[in-house]
C-alpha cells in the first residue's frame, strides 16, 4: 500500500506552502497531488510555481500528479486547465469530465474523488479513456467498494480518501464572502485567514461543517486509521492523507506506521486526538451516516451515541 | 433547412395526475421518474410504475406532448433494477432518458441506439468540455445545466456546444452542484447520488422545546423557530448556523428559484429547454407553474423586445413557492 497527500484544498500563503513541502519532501508520502481544486480565484500560485514545487518534490523522490479544479465555470478556467492538461511530464488528476476530455487517449491520468464512479460499468468506461488510478467518492462504503475491486481492469490503483475534513459539496458561492457580507467577485481573499477553514456549529453549538470558500466540509475528520485491515483486505492501493495547517506530516508518519505494522491502529488513533482539529469520524466506509464513529470492539462494532 | 427554434417548456410529474395537469395546461414536455432509487425524487407514495407510466406516455402523445423518464442516480449494487428502467423506457417509447451515470449512458447507447439521452442535472457539466466529452461518448443531444452558472457563463458554454441546453427555470434551489452534494449522506446515509434523496423524510423530527419548534435530522439540529416563525422542511443547507458568533443562514435561504425575467435572454441564447422543479409537488402546484410558464413563453416568443413580466404571474407563482421568497440564483452574478 502506498501513502499519498492529497491537493491543499485551503488558501495558504506562499511562505507557507514552501515550507510545509520541504517538510512534505521528507515525509514518508509515496504521491503528492498539487494545485488548486477549490476556487478560481485563488492566485497566489500559478501553474509555474506548481511546477517548481513538483520538481522539488520529484526531486525527493515523491511521484507528483497536477489536480485540476472542481467546479470549472469558465473559459479562463478551461485555459488553466488545458495548460494543466499539457504540462507534458507531470501525471493530471481530472476533477471534472472537462479535464478527463482533455486528456483522454493523450495520457495516463488519475480519475479524481469527483467524477462520480459508483459502479464497476463506470471504472471500467474510464478506465478505456487511460485512466491508471481512480480515486474513489467520499461518500463510498467498504461494501460497495468490494463489487468494483473484484471487477477491475488490469493495472487500476484504487485510492481511498483516509484521513482529513470531508470534501462534501461544492457551490459557486463562496460561504467565506457571505460570512463577510461580501459579493464573491470583490471578495478580498478572507479565507486565507481560516488556514483549516471557518467551523459552521449548530445552534446548540455542536460543530456541524466547515466553510471554505465554494466548498463545504465536514467539521469532523475522517480518519480510517482504525479500518487498515479492512482496507488492505479489498486491496486498496493508495491512501489519501488531505492536509491540514498542521501536524499533517506527524500524520502521514502514523499512517505509515500502521501501514508497516509497526504501531496498531488504536494506539496510532489515539496518538491522534491531539493532531485532529476536531473528533474523528468514519460512518461512510461502514455504509452509515458520514459524521458516525464506529469503533471496534473484537467483532462488534459499536456506533457511538449521539455527538 | 434548420428546424424553427423554440423554448420547451419541461414539466415535472410524480403521478399520472400530475402529468395529465402539466400537458393539459401546455407543458411541452414532461419529465417523470420511477417508484425507486433510479432517480433523483425517490419519494414514498411518489412516481410511476410500468402500467401507469404507459398510460402517462399515451396521455402525452395523443396530445403532442413528449415524456421523458428520468434515471438521474449513480447505480450502487444492483445494476440491473437500472438496467431493466431504461429496458423499459425503451418498450414504452419514451422521448428521451435523463441519465448521469456513464456506465448506464453506454449501456443505453449500445443496447437502444435509438433512445435519445440527455445528461441529468445531476451529470454536473458546468463546461462545454465535460458536455462534448457525453456528446463524443455517448451521443447526448441535450444537456441540463447545474443551477450554478451565471448567465454570462451560460452564454460563453453555449458557444462551445452543438448539444441542447436546458436550464432551470423555476422551482427548489439548490445553492450547491448538483451531483456533487454529499450533504445529506454525512448527515442521514443517503444523498442524491447514491439514493436519489436529499434530507429525507424519514431522518426528520420535530419538537416543540422552550427555546422554539426544533426541526432535526438524523438528530442533527437543522433550526429552531419561534412562534411568529414560519418553520420550513429542514432541508440541510437551508437552516440557520452558527458562525464565529452570528447564527444566520450560512449556505441559503430558504428561497425558490424564478427566472422569468430572464427569458428573453434565453431566447436569444437559443436554451433548448426551461425546466420546472418538483416531481414531489401536486397535481394543482404542477398546473398553475406550467398555466403561468406556458403564458410567459408564448408571448416572450411572439414579442420578446418587449416583454415585461406581469405582476400577475409572479403573484401566482409567489403563492406557491418555498418560503414565499424568489431569486435569480446563480444566474444573477452577485447571488454567488
Amino acid at each position: 500500500m502506498k501513502l499519498s497527500l492529497g491537493p491543499i484544498l485551503y488558501y495558504w500563503t506562499r511562505e507557507k506552502l514552501q515550507a510545509f513541502y520541504e517538510e512534505i519532501a521528507a515525509a514518508p508520502v509515496d504521491i503528492v497531488y498539487l494545485g488548486e481544486t477549490v476556487c478560481s480565484r485563488r492566485h497566489i500560485m500559478r501553474l509555474a510555481d506548481w511546477l517548481e514545487l513538483a520538481n522539488m518534490l520529484s526531486g525527493a523522490g515523491k511521484k507528483v500528479v497536477l489536480s485540476t479544479l472542481t467546479l470549472i465555470e469558465s473559459e479562463s478556467d478551461l485555459k488553466t486547465l488545458r495548460r494543466i492538461a499539457e504540462n507534458g511530464n507531470f501525471a493530471v488528476e481530472a476533477n471534472d469530465m472537462g479535464a478527463v476530455h482533455l486528456l483522454e487517449g493523450k495520457v495516463p491520468f488519475v480519475a479524481g474523488p469527483y467524477l462520480n464512479i459508483y459502479n464497476p460499468q463506470t471504472l471500467g468506461m474510464i478506465a478505456s479513456l487511460g485512466a491508471q488510478r481512480w480515486v474513489i467518492p467520499v461518500e463510498m462504503s467498504r461494501e460497495v467498494l468490494q463489487p468494483l475491486q473484484q471487477s477491475r481492469p488490469a493495472g487500476m490503483e484504487t485510492e481511498v480518501f483516509s484521513y482529513g475534513r470531508l470534501p462534501l459539496a461544492f457551490s459557486s458561492r463562496c460561504f467565506t464572502a457571505r460570512f463577510h457580507n461580501l459579493p464573491k467577485d470583490d471578495c478580498p481573499f478572507l479565507c486565507l485567514d481560516d488556514p483549516d477553514g471557518k467551523t459552521m456549529r449548530t445552534r446548540e453549538g455542536k460543530p456541524f461543517l466547515v466553510i471554505n470558500g465554494i466548498q463545504t466540509q465536514s467539521a469532523l475528520v475522517y480518519n480510517l486509521i482504525g479500518e487498515m485491515d479492512s482496507l488492505r483486505d479489498l486491496g486498496v492501493d493508495v491512501l489519501r492523507i488531505s492536509p491540514q495547517y498542521e501536524h499533517t506530516a506527524e500524520i502521514a508518519g502514523l499512517f505509515r506506521s500502521c501501514m508497516d505494522r509497526q504501531i496498531n491502529p488504536e494506539h496510532a488513533l489515539q496518538q491522534m486526538g491531539r493532531l485532529m482539529p476536531e473528533a474523528a469520524c468514519n460512518g461512510y466506509w461502514h455504509g452509515r451516516a458520514g459524521l458516525e464513529q464506529m469503533v471496534h470492539a473484537s467483532e462488534r462494532s459499536v456506533a457511538l451515541a449521539e455527538r | 433547412m434548420q428546424p424553427e427554434y423554440k423554448l420547451d417548456l419541461v414539466s415535472p410529474a410524480g403521478s399520472l395526475p400530475a402529468l395529465k395537469a402539466a400537458v393539459d395546461n401546455g407543458a411541452d414536455c414532461v419529465y417523470i421518474g420511477l417508484r425507486d432509487e433510479t432517480n433523483a425524487r425517490n419519494f414514498t407514495g411518489l412516481n410511476f410504475d410500468a402500467t401507469n407510466l404507459h398510460s402517462g406516455v399515451e396521455y402525452a402523445h395523443a396530445k403532442g406532448a413528449k415524456v421523458y423518464l428520468a434515471l438521474n442516480t449513480y447505480p450502487t449494487g444492483d445494476w440491473d433494477r437500472w438496467k431493466n428502467a431504461i429496458d423499459l423506457a425503451a418498450d414504452k417509447g419514451m422521448d428521451a432518458l435523463i441519465l448521469a451515470d456513464p456506465g448506464l449512458m453506454q449501456y443505453a447507447m449500445k443496447t437502444h441506439p435509438q433512445l435519445h439521452l440527455h445528461l441529468s442535472v445531476q451529470g454536473s457539466a458546468t463546461n462545454y468540455e465535460a458536455i462534448n466529452f457525453y456528446r463524443e461518448h455517448f451521443g447526448i443531444i441535450r444537456a441540463v445545466l447545474p443551477r450554478v452558472l451565471s448567465f454570462a457563463q451560460v452564454e460563453e458554454l453555449a458557444a462551445g456546444t452543438k448539444v441542447e441546453l436546458e436550464l432551470f427555470g423555476f422551482g427548489g434551489l439548490c445553492v450547491m452542484a448538483e451531483g456533487r452534494c454529499a450533504l445529506s449522506s454525512y448527515v442521514t446515509g443517503e444523498s442524491p447520488n447514491n439514493c436519489g434523496v436529499c434530507s429525507p423524510p424519514k431522518a426528520v423530527r420535530w419538537q416543540k422545546t422552550a427555546k422554539g419548534l426544533e426541526s432535526r435530522l438524523n438528530g442533527v439540529l437543522i433550526d429552531r423557530y419561534s412562534d411568529d416563525e414560519n418553520a420550513g422542511y429542514p432541508t440541510l443547507c437551508k437552516g440557520r448556523f452558527e458562525v464565529e458568533g452570528e447564527t444566520y443562514y450560512a449556505m441559503e435561504e430558504p428561497t425558490s428559484l424564478n427566472t422569468l425575467e430572464l427569458l428573453p435572454e434565453l431566447l436569444r441564447v437559443k436554451i433548448r429547454g426551461l425546466k420546472i422543479e418538483g416531481r414531489q409537488r401536486s397535481p394543482a402546484y404542477v398546473a398553475q407553474v406550467t398555466r403561468v410558464w406556458r403564458e410567459a413563453i408564448d408571448l416572450c416568443m411572439k414579442s420578446p423586445k418587449s416583454f415585461s413580466v406581469k405582476p400577475a404571474w409572479t403573484a401566482a407563482l409567489g403563492k406557491i413557492s418555498e418560503g414565499q421568497q424568489h431569486t435569480l440564483g446563480a444566474y444573477h452574478r452577485p447571488w454567488k
